[in-house]
């Protein structure tokens, strides 16, 4: 009974924890089981890849800088966390718009390598 | 005595269109965290509730991006939006076929509220399409879409 409630407890406090962009980087490295690269990352989100847009249509080249959504012209707030602290915290919000967006760009999901890659080069920005 | 009667029936006449232009959106969590990251919050009252469940069973291919959802918040969502569906005057939004029309641009209350603005204004780089209502209803956010607040930008 006693383990059963201090695991509980220990998977709580894992839950309740926020997570930080490092957090993603290392989740996606560990997924694609090599390490990322902010040169590739760079490449792959100002360049089209397959869709009408980039990722850089709506997020701009410079990351660190607000951005606008391509279609509704609705302003999109800096996606790199050095100046928007409230980017990549949530892990439902990152898978959510990941789905979202590599489905509008890419016409699939992305692979654990290339959304490394994107957030080495994101961490990268100041 | 004559003008007695006549006051209050002219103050209801002159609160008429007022009423008529006024959608506020109702408050609502989930479909402002969901909906507006993308673009404005679109009343309800604008479309059939038919209309907001064909929208919220496409989600994953809205007018040509992904925007899909959780099943729970997409299930949370249609119900907000079917609950406030409808205002006074919208009806059915159906197309000539019988299916529920998805763009509340292609309704016929928005056609015939916008009938003398030509497909050259709503193209100005100020505005860049009719779904941007904000660019002359400007205080389209708060659900004034009274006509002393339109100011159609060059």
């Amino acid at each position: 009974m006693r383990r059963t409630l201090a695991i509980a407890a220990l998977l709580f406090a894992a839950s309740a924890q926020a997570e930080t962009p490092r957090d993603f980087l290392t989740r996606f490295e560990k997924e694609a089981g090599a390490a990322a690269s902010a040169e590739r990352g760079a490449r792959f989100f100002t360049s089209k890849q397959g869709g009408e847009w980039s990722c850089a249509s709506c997020h701009t080249d410079k990351p660190t800088q607000a951005g606008r959504h391509a279609k509704t012209d609705k302003p999109i707030t800096p996606l790199a966390p050095a100046t928007n602290a409230e980017r990549f915290t949530d892990a439902a919000k990152v898978d959510k718009w990941f789905r979202r967006n590599c489905n509008d760009t890419l016409n699939r999901i992305c692979s654990a390598q290339e959304k490394a890659d994107v957030m080495a080069w994101l961490l990268a920005q100041k | 005595m004559k003008t007695l009667i006549a006051l209050p029936a002219l103050l209801v006449f002159l609160a008429l269109p007022a009423h008529a232009d006024n959608y506020s959106v109702p408050k609502n969590a989930a479909f402002e965290e969901e909906c507006t990251s993308c673009h404005m919050a679109f009343p309800p009252q604008m479309l059939h509730a038919d209309s907001w469940r064909a929208m919220m069973n496409g989600l994953s291919k809205h007018f040509g991006t992904d925007a899909s959802l959780d099943e729970k918040r997409r299930a949370a969502i249609t119900d907000f939006l079917v609950a406030n569906a409808n205002g006074r005057k919208t009806g059915t939004t159906r197309d000539a076929a019988g299916n529920p029309l998805l763009r509340i641009t292609e309704t016929a209350r928005f056609e015939k509220k916008h009938s003398e603005i030509s497909a050259a204004t709503f193209k100005r780089a100020s505005i860049k399409s009719p779904a941007n209502c904000t660019a002359c209803h400007r205080q389209a956010a708060a659900g004034d879409y009274n006509e002393r607040s339109i100011n159609i930008p060059k």
